[in-house]
This record gives C-alpha cells, structure tokens and sequence, in this order.
C-alpha cells in the first residue's frame, strides 16, 4: 500500500487543526452556522435527521488492517459502535458530536485517514475495482492511479469550485467492477500497441435524476498524460458547465447538451496547451507509485488446493459459501474472499466495531493486512490462501460476516434512507431487510442466482437503483411511501439504465412485488440464463403481465 | 374552524439540531427540549413567526431551525404529522435501540 510521506502527512494533519479552529470559533459564536456549513461539509461532516454524520474516505476502496482497527476505536469511542461502508466505498458514522470531530479526525490522521473530499462540489474520492490488485482478470493494479489522481486532486486549487460535485472511477481489469460508466470520468486501462499501459477515458455518466451512461473520449491515452488530459477535461466542464441551475449543473448534462464529439474537441484543444507542462507524468514518479503498491509476497503455491477442494466436498455450507463469495485470485493458490455486509434481516453495509476489530485480525491473519471495501457496500480480503479459506470461514461465521449471498437477490445495495437521511423522500433500509428475508432460503437464493437489486431512498440515487437488475426508488406519494420498480439496469462494462415497469407499490406490496418478478424469471429463465440475460431476451412483458395482470 | 368531536388539533412547534452534538431539539417556553412534548406550541401562523425568529435569535446554540405540523393526541402529548418529523422524535426505525426511543 501507499505510505503518506511528509507532505501527504503535513497536509492531513494541517487540516485538523484548521478545522480544530473553525469548530472553536464555531462553538464560541465568532462563525455563523452560514459561515461554517461549508467549512464543515469541506471537512466530511454533514447535518442529518438525527445527527451529525461523518463521512470518511477511504480512497480507492483500500484499508490496512491497522486503519480498520482506528475506525472501530471511532465507533466506539466517538459514535454507537458501528459504522456504515457506502456505496462509494467510503465510511460514515452516524452520531459523532461536532465538539469531538476535530480529535477523531486527529486520530484518524494517525492512520493516514481524513475526510477529505467526501464533500462540496470538488474532485470527489477517486473509487476502484475492489480486487485491485488481486483479480485474475486485471491487466494493471488501478490503485497506482487512484493514487496518482488522489495526489493531483487533494485540494486543487482550480477545482475546489466546481459546478457540482466530481466523481471518478478507475478499473484494470475485463469486467468493470468499479461502475466506471456511471461516474463523471470513468477511467479503463488498456495495453497500447506495444503492450505499454494507456487509458481509456469516458465522461459525462451519472446516476441521480438525470441517469445517463458515459460516452467514450479517447481510445487510447498515454500513461505519462493522465493528468494533464484530466486537467483539461475538469477545465473545460468548470468552464462550460452549468451553474444556474444545480440540476443541471454535472458534467453528464454538459456532454448531452453539447455532444461528445464538441466536448472532446474542447477538451483536446485545451490539452494540446498543457500536455507538456508541468502534469506531465516523469517516469520515476510513476515507478514510485508502482512500487508502493507492488504485489505481496505470495508464496509458491499450486493452482489448486487439494485440500480446499476437499473441505468443500465435506461440508457443503462452506461450498456454498465459496460459490458466492470467493473469486479467482491471479496468484496461484490464492483467492479473493469477499465478506457480506447484508445479513439476512440486516442493515445494508453496516458493521459493529467488534465485526471491523474481526476483520482487521483476519485481514493480519490471512490477508497480507489487506482490506477492500466494495461499492456494493461489501468488505473484501483480496489475498486468502485457498488452503487458509475455511479457516477464515468458521472465523467469519463467528462474528456474523459468513452470509454466502455476494452476487445474489440477498445482496441489496441501500442508500440509508429516511431513517438517517435528511433528503431521503421514503426508506430504504426497511425494504432491503424485508426482501432479504423473503429470500433467506439458501437453496432457493443460490436457484434464483446472479442478480442485482438496489434502492434508493430518493431520487439522488445514492443507492444506484437505476443500475440495478431490479431498482427500487422510495418515493413520498401524498405523506406515504410509495416504491417505483425499473428493471434492466446495469452497471458493469454492459452499463444500462433501467426502466421503470409501471406504477408504483405502497411499502406493504413491494416485496410482494419484487417476489412476483422474480418467480415470473424462474417460470421462463432457459438453462444457466442469468436475470438479466432472461429480462434482455424477453423484455419487460412477462414481468409486467404478472406485475399488473394482461388488460 | 370550530373543533368538532375529534380528539386533535392541528398546530406546529420549531425544531432544530443542537449545534455541539447536532441531535434534535424542540423550541419550549424557556429554551430548548429534546422532549417534542416540552414544545411550546403555536396556534396560528403569526404566532408560529414569533417562535421561529427566538429560535433564530439562538443560532449561536442550535442550527437550521423550522417549523412543524404536529397533532396534540387526547391525551395531551404531541406527534408530528409527516413520518419523516415522526422520526426525529424518535430516531431510526431500523435501530431501536439508538435515539430518543432508546431511553
């Protein structure tokens, strides 16, 4: 992993004590709650319903074990012992008191840690695949990038005003498991011609109300100009973008209005001025951030575990764990074993401070000290000896974490809803709980197999129900909750959003509804055809004759 | 409009977030509460103004304060009309264990 060196560290810890000031001269009367809203969403820290709520980064999804350790000494010290991952792969809690947030970030600048750019209408936390590093389908590690843009990005002066929040994603491998589409700057490597590492870029996708998948900008882009053509594409959507009017004021409303042919000619127009100058990428800098993030010792080991191959032949839970939560790993012998945060009645993406402890010593144990969070709101141990997996299993299954449902009807990205939210139109967690306990039956979770389902508690989508197999959006129907359905979204390399199938559903008939849907696929699914695969060769038809009868 | 056999009225009192741990307060007679029924209710839509500007006047100690439709139930307590102010008075209903709910 990357190591802050002093100027990273000076930074961070800089921060603190600016904001150790400003809350002071908050509390003491010398700042208006006007004067000091923007300084402390700067710094992460939001008003909700209830409380206060902090969101910390976690850049690109990563976590040392040691930075796992400090956030459950957060849940417990500063908030009610538990924390929520969230569907951009960062960390929020819940209840930390304005008086007590400028020593909890202080602790977490021990670990490397802060909440910069969870907030405002800057460069947003760069997120990543969850198995960087670690996929069997990756071409290069995209951390190094991450990083590389986590640096450019942290605090740039041009971009601290935007017109609206910036959000970029980066994935190294064939199957896009970082939702690259559906974010402002979506980032692919590529090899070029002679096996050298380029980019393929994309601008202007986006979730909220508008949803739009993102065009491609350039086929290929040289490693060394990453950030000199980021800088321009940032500069032309700071130019041009709008500010009238919020709702229209991202990068994917710019490039629908002018098109992506004009964009991109603005954009190469502006880089053809700067792409020599000072962004450009000096090969020694990138070799140092490849270093750092170097792969771990891996031992020697053969493809296979005769001896995991046979736990799995034993002991049929553990194989059905395997078959949803386990994934190929590119060493030998190794695997990436991803860890549920959606227990069968649970709160999506939630854990207790015990469960991060758990996971920290499993992560030291038989991780490297590596941890990932997924996007789906989901943690990942990315380097686990096949041999050492039913080891980590029992483990898991002691704190609660060992639910086989990765991939499945089971594993319901959920925005928090009107139960924290102070924009949220309806809840979101509640029907989450109540569809995973409608399909808690193993056998018939593991029949109905991969799909998505995601729901949103508002429009603004943070819980990207319009990339969802099944989307969910909580709307407020005249003082009750009221539960619209789309059906086809995706938000892999085949990115699609979804369409909504017809009227809505008060909170006591979705999950009646979302069952209809699902049983409707198991009546008319061909062998091995996955959901969506049976949704795309049918349409929405089947679904909505059952849905709201034939008339 | 003339009260008929109905049990409740309609009337709204100010809420806000305390500024140093951000939870949720109720406008009373004398300051503030985190008891909604320890607010100071409002009758009418002058007497509602009223309220909100003291609760303004206190923005060094709470912030972003507005005003809420409650209903006064027979036996005297107050609940608020949309679910999403019902909440604050209760805290999340995933977790009732955490909120005012919990105590």
């Amino acid at each position: 992993m990357y190591v802050y060196d002093e100027l990273d560290r000076g930074l961070v810890e800089d921060r603190v004590e600016e904001f150790r000031d400003q809350v002071r001269r908050r509390i003491s009367g010398e700042l208006t709650e006007e004067q000091f809203r923007p300084l402390r969403l700067m710094n992460g820290l939001y008003l909700q319903l209830h409380a206060y709520m902090l969101r910390v980064a976690v850049p690109y999804g990563v976590l040392s074990s040691v930075q796992m350790r400090k956030l459950a000494r957060i849940a417990r010290v500063y908030d009610r012992g538990y924390g929520h991952f969230t569907t951009r792969q960062n960390i929020q809690f819940n209840w930390p008191k304005l008086e007590e947030t400028p020593d909890l970030l202080a602790e977490l600048a021990e670990v490397e840690m802060h909440a910069i750019q969870t907030s405002g209408n800057c460069i947003r936390n760069t997120t990543a695949d969850q198995f960087a590093g670690a996929a069997a389908d990756e071409l290069e590690d995209p951390r190094i990038w991450c990083e590389i843009i986590r640096q450019w990005s942290t605090f740039h002066p041009e971009f601290t005003f935007l017109p609206r929040k910036f959000k970029i994603a980066v994935t190294g491998a064939v199957s896009d498991r970082a939702a690259i589409k559906v974010h402002d700057i979506g980032i692919v490597l590529v090899q070029g011609e002679t096996g050298e590492t380029g980019f393929e870029i994309w601008a202007g996708g986006g979730l909220g109300r508008t949803p739009m998948i993102a065009k491609k900008i350039r086929d290929f882009l040289p490693a060394a100009d990453l950030l000199s053509y980021l800088e321009a594409m940032l500069r032309v959507y700071n130019r041009f973008g709008r500010r009238d009017n919020k709702y229209k004021a991202r990068i994917k409303i710019l490039v629908h209005e002018i098109g992506a042919d004009t964009y991109r000619d603005a954009v190469e127009a502006e880089w053809a001025d700067i792409r020599h100058g000072a962004l450009a990428l000096p090969d020694q800098e990138i070799r140092r951030i490849r270093d750092a993030f170097a792969p771990p010792a891996f031992a020697a080991l053969p493809v296979s575990s005769t001896g995991f191959e046979a736990r799995k032949f034993e002991d049929r839970a553990f194989a059905r764990w395997v078959a949803t939560n386990v994934r190929r790993h590119k060493a030998p012998g190794y695997a990436i074993a991803n860890i549920s945060l959606k227990p069968v009645g649970g709160i999506p993406g939630d854990a207790t401070a015990e469960q991060m402890d758990a996971v920290a010593g499993y992560a030291d144990r038989w991780s490297f000290g590596e941890i990932r969070v997924a996007h789906e709101q989901n943690l990942v141990l990315p380097h686990v000896r096949q041999d050492d997996l039913y080891d980590l299993w029992l483990a898991l299954g002691s704190v609660e974490l060992d639910t086989p449902n990765i991939g499945t009807i089971g594993d319901i990205i959920a925005c928090p809803g009107m139960d924290y939210c102070s924009l949220a139109t309806a809840r979101s967690i509640p029907v989450a709980q109540q569809i995973s306990e409608r399909f808690a039956d193993l056998d018939r979770l593991h029949d109905i197999g991969s799909v998505s389902l995601n729901i949103s508690g508002c429009i603004n989508a943070c819980g990207h129900h319009h990339v969802g197999n099944i989307g969910i959006l909580g709307v407020d129907k005249k003082g009750e909750e009221f539960y619209q359905i789309t059906l086809g979204g995706q938000a892999d390399e085949n990115a699609a959003i979804g369409r909504i199938i017809g009227p809505g559903f008060p909170a006591d008939e979705i999950v009646g509804a979302i069952e209809t849907i699902i049983e409707t696929y198991l009546s008319v699914r061909q062998d091995g055809e996955a959901f969506i695969a049976t949704l795309n060769r049918l349409g929405q038809t089947p679904f909505k004759e059952k849905l709201y009868g034939t008339a | 409009m003339p009260s008929k056999a109905t049990q409740t009225t309609t009337t709204e009192i100010i809420t806000a977030n305390r500024l140093g741990d951000g939870l949720v307060i109720f406008l009373t007679t004398t300051g503030w509460s985190a008891n909604i029924n320890a607010a100071e209710v409002s009758e009418t839509k002058d007497a509602t103004a009223v309220l909100l500007a003291r609760a303004e006047a206190d923005a060094g100690n709470v912030v972003g304060p507005y005003a809420v439709a409650v209903t006064r139930q027979a036996d005297g307590s107050l609940h608020a009309q949309k679910y999403r102010e019902a909440l604050r008075t209760r805290g999340p209903s995933v977790r009732t264990d955490l909120g005012y709910q919990a105590a």
